[in-house]
This record gives structure tokens, C-alpha cells and sequence, in this order.
């Protein structure tokens, strides 16, 4: 894209229809670091590759906890996102406390979204420069949401955002399929395999991405490092072959009895709710 | 401390002219609503009568001045409302509720208000005007079905509220609760469960002086709300006692 005289105002019209404003805040999107979500009938599983700006500094977060059944994973401005993330927490509390149930995913999304749109309409505001995956779980199921600067939103089987999303996408494009049925264990490996074709070559450990699960009947909380290296090896083991197409039978086995090394997270992540690391894989500490 | 004397600084809270706009007293009145959870879902029963209040800055007395007024609605497509206490309060409550399930359905996305939801929204508004010193004058008891899951609760004018297998408001909790606690059990059918409430409405007729002999019983279930029209319990007045009631003190009535 070029400097034009319609790009200043976010409430300048291009003469071909375009605001260039807010497509200048999708750019930002494009250039932080990937995120990535994928869904099942049942689960979502959210990653994101950890970009820190030195060796001396900590990495950025990129995935919060908007409620227990609802994460939200962010590429672009991340100080955006914070905000964001916080007016999300926010409306699920509200919503909590007035009906006692949870904010279905859904309408998270829409509200969001108009959140979004406002930007886009006054003349003294800016577009959020931030890309948002959302996963949550209302009474039809789990679901994946996509939130654009634009005030757009989609929702997804799975989806990449942020820089090398491509490389990602082209992957969870020739196994969506395989998603909707897929057991939790599955789903965390597709993710990190998607993970992995975004940093093109370099080696994937659990020091450089965050994966983050939830599900019905499972809260959502963050891999630890230990669950997440695990795993990491387990498939680079096994060798190139993505997980769900060696295993596309026992998928049905898979969801009934989970092979040993899934029990073990499983069954960390069934005591996980709001509990500390105790001791055993699978929950990290809650971030709020 | 007299809160009125201290009226100048505090004068947007209980001053006599905010009077007029707060619900001090309730005027037109409807008595007990007893509910229970039974086999398929929840029922309700609840009595016609509603009494105009006559005050003079103290009681005087009450009159039965409107007889065809329905105590119980449905709320959505998975509750039912019965209440108590002061009927226009009742009719607000109504529009309230009315604009909630209105902005739910607009969403149109297979989500819906279940009875838990409601009731606890009710809950907000109730304590949230009490905590006004403007209350709506009501005891309300909420009961539905989702998604076979039954729920029965209550909440009334100061924001207390709860969840039960049976629940009652006004006199009922006197009267109908402690014969619910002895008779009701898990997996009523519904006849049975129309028996127990009317043995309860029958005890809440012979000693409630404000209630009338004229009842609907509503039933929710996961099919949907049926209100069934109004009858009337029979009565047993042929005690001893009452026979000749003057034969030890002539002259008197």
C-alpha cells in the first residue's frame, strides 16, 4: 500500500470506497507475531508463537483469560488487545453477576465488534490495532471468533492471524476437516504443528509459544512449559506426519479413552479449574 | 436517630416530597403463590383476589374489589412468574420483563433467557430499589424448565432470594411450606402434585383472611406454559362447634 491524500482521516471516504485508515490497522494486525486458533465440536485450543525483544527481556502476553469458558488470543498493538481483553473481562462479570450464567461467546463478539466499528465512524478516534481470536463456548457448542479492526467479524473452524499466518493457514486448510471430531489431545497437536510452519525453519520448544485450551466442562487455562515440550516431542518423534491423519481411527477411541500420555494431561486439566500448579501438569496459574 | 430530622442534609433520600414518588405502602394486593417442583416440571397455584387497601395513615380495613386478576405469566419460552403483594408493582415487573426476553430474542442466535437467568435479574432489580427506599411491593416466585433441567426459586421486595423444591411467598410460607415439607417428594406426578397444592390452598383459604376461593394452577414443562382457568375448592364448615353457635349465650350473634 501507498501514502494517498484519503489516507490521513479515518472518516475520509478513497473514491473507490475504501477507508484506508482502517486498513492501515489491519497491516498492524499482519505484522505482530502469529496467533492461532483451531476448534472441535467441544474444545478450542488457542497458540500463539512468543516473540521477546531481546534475549534479556520476557516475551509479551498474547492470550488472556476473559472468564472460564472464554480466551481470547491477540496479534498486532498489544497494549490494544490489554484494553481490549479487559472491557471483555468486564462484560463477562457484568453479565455474570446479573444472571448468574455465563455471557454466551457470541454476543461477546458482536459487542466487540461494534466496540470496534465506533472507531472507524469519528473523526477523533483511532481503529484498534489489534486482531483478536476469540474461543468461547455458548449453549450451541465452542466456537471460534475472529475480530478485525474493521468492526468485522467471522467465525472460524480454524484461523491464523499475524505475521507468517500464511504458512499456518495453508496447513489448517488441509486439515480442517478433521477438526470438528478431533479429541482435545489431537487439537493441541494440529495447533502446534500450525504453530510450527509459522516460524519457517526455526525450532519449535515450549519456550517460544503459549498454547491455551478450553472446553465444555473444562475451564480454560494455559499449557505449562512441561505439558507443552512433552508434546512438542512427542510429534517430532513420530516424524512429519500430523498427528490426526496417523491416528484418524483411533480418534474414535480417542474420545472415549484417551491414550496414556492424554490421560495424564487430561486428568491434570480436570482438577485445573482454578487451582495452582499442584505439582502435576497441565494447569498453569490463573492470570487473574 | 430520627432520620426525618436530619431531612435538610439529606434531603433527596426520605423527604415527605420524594414521598409521592415512592411506593411507601401497597394499595391493591394479591395473597400467597405456592410452587413445587414436580415429575415433568414446576407448578404453581395462586388465588384470583385482589384487596384495595383503605388507609388513613394507619390500617382500616381492606376490600375484595378485584376478582379476575391473574397472579401468574409466562416469562420467555422456559419460565413462569407468579407474584405477590402489590399488582401495579407486578404490571412493571411485567414490562421488564417483557424488554428482557424482547432483546434476547432480537439476538436471534439460539441462545435463551432460562428460568435461572431470569431470576436472578429479578434479584438485581428487586434489591437495587430496596436499596433505593423504593421498593417494587412484591414476592415473586420464579420456576421453569431448560433443557430438562427444573428450577424453582423466589424473591421478594427487600432482594431476598432463594432456590427450593418448593417455595411459597406471603402466608404460604406459614401455612403451605411445613405440609410440603411433610408431603412433597422427588417425582410428583402431576396429579399429584395439583393435590398437594390444593390441600395447601385449601389451608391457606380457611385461614388467610385475604384470600378468596377462586384459583388458577400453572404448569411449566419443557413443552411450554399452561394456566388452567379459574375454580374453586370445596369446603368443609360442618363442625360441631359452629352448630347453634348461640346456645350458651342467648342474645348474641
Amino acid at each position: 500500500m501507498f501514502r494517498n491524500q484519503y489516507d490521513t482521516d479515518v472518516t475520509t471516504w478513497s473514491p473507490a470506497g475504501r477507508l484506508f485508515q482502517v486498513e492501515y490497522a489491519m497491516e498492524a494486525v499482519k505484522q505482530g507475531s502469529a496467533a492461532i486458533g483451531l476448534r472441535s465440536k467441544t474444545h478450542v485450543v488457542l497458540a500463539c508463537v512468543n516473540k521477546a525483544s531481546s534475549e534479556l527481556s520476557s516475551h509479551q502476553k498474547k492470550i488472556f483469560k476473559v472468564d472460564d469458558h472464554i480466551g481470547v488470543a491477540i496479534a498486532g498493538l498489544t497494549a490494544d488487545g490489554r484494553v481490549l481483553s479487559r472491557y471483555m473481562r468486564n462484560e463477562c462479570i457484568n453479565y455474570s453477576y446479573t444472571y448468574e450464567s455465563p455471557l454466551p461467546v457470541g454476543r461477546l463478539v458482536v459487542q466487540l465488534a461494534d466496540k470496534a466499528q465506533v472507531c472507524t465512524q469519528r473523526s477523533w478516534k483511532r481503529p484498534y490495532g489489534v486482531g483478536l481470536l476469540i474461543g468461547g463456548l455458548d449453549e450451541s457448542g465452542a466456537h471460534l471468533y475472529y475480530n478485525c479492526p474493521s468492526g468485522n467479524y467471522f467465525e472460524y473452524q480454524a484461523f491464523a492471524i499475524g505475521s507468517r499466518s500464511q504458512a499456518a493457514k495453508t496447513y489448517l486448510e488441509r486439515k480442517f476437516e478433521t477438526f470438528v471430531d478431533s479429541s482435545r489431545e489431537n487439537l493441541i497437536k494440529d495447533a502446534l504443528f500450525a504453530l510450527r510452519e509459522t516460524l519457517q525453519g526455526e525450532k519449535l520448544t515450549s519456550s517460544n509459544c503459549t498454547i491455551a485450551v478450553l472446553g465444555i466442562g473444562e475451564a480454560f487455562s494455559t499449557l505449562d512449559q512441561e505439558t507443552v515440550q512433552r508434546l512438542i516431542n512427542e510429534f517430532e518423534v513420530v516424524g512429519e506426519d500430523p498427528p490426526a491423519e496417523a491416528s484418524a481411527a483411533p480418534d474414535q477411541s480417542d474420545g472415549a479413552e484417551p491414550g496414556p500420555a492424554a490421560a495424564a494431561a487430561a486428568a491434570a486439566a480436570d482438577d485445573d479449574d482454578q487451582e495452582t500448579p499442584a505439582a502435576d501438569q497441565g494447569a498453569a496459574p490463573m492470570d487473574i | 436517630m430520627n432520620v426525618a430530622d436530619s431531612a435538610p442534609a439529606m434531603n433527596n433520600l426520605i423527604g415527605s416530597d420524594a414521598d409521592s414518588q415512592r411506593t411507601l405502602y401497597p394499595y391493591v394486593t394479591g395473597t400467597s403463590v405456592v410452587g413445587i417442583k414436580y415429575k415433568d416440571g414446576i407448578l404453581l397455584a395462586a388465588d384470583m383476589g385482589d384487596y384495595l387497601a383503605c388507609h388513613d395513615s394507619g390500617s382500616y380495613g381492606s376490600t375484595l374489589r378485584y376478582k379476575t386478576v391473574e397472579r401468574m405469566k409466562s416469562v420467555g419460552k422456559h419460565s413462569i412468574i407468579g407474584a405477590s403483594g402489590e399488582i401495579s408493582d407486578f404490571q412493571e415487573i411485567m414490562r421488564y420483563l417483557d424488554e428482557l426476553i424482547l432483546y434476547d430474542n432480537m439476538w436471534d442466535d439460539g441462545n435463551s433467557f432460562g428460568p435461572k437467568e431470569v431470576h436472578n435479574y429479578l434479584t438485581r432489580v428487586m434489591y437495587n430499589r430496596r436499596n433505593k427506599f423504593n421498593p417494587l411491593w412484591n414476592s415473586l416466585v420464579l420456576g421453569g424448565v431448560k433443557n430438562g433441567q427444573k428450577y424453582l426459586g423466589t424473591v421478594n421486595m427487600i432482594g431476598v432470594h432463594y432456590e427450593d423444591n418448593h417455595v411459597a411467598t406471603g402466608f404460604g410460607n406459614h401455612l403451605s411450606r411445613p405440609i410440603l415439607r411433610d408431603e412433597w417428594h422427588e417425582n410428583l406426578t402431576f396429579e399429584e402434585g395439583v393435590k398437594l397444592l390444593e390441600k395447601c390452598m385449601r389451608v391457606l383459604l380457611y385461614r388467610d383472611r385475604s384470600a378468596v376461593n377462586k384459583l388458577q394452577i400453572a404448569k411449566i414443562t419443557e413443552e411450554g406454559v399452561t394456566i388452567s382457568q379459574p375454580y374453586s375448592l370445596k369446603t368443609f364448615w360442618n363442625f360441631a362447634a359452629f352448630q347453634n353457635p348461640t346456645v350458651g349465650a342467648e342474645g348474641s350473634w
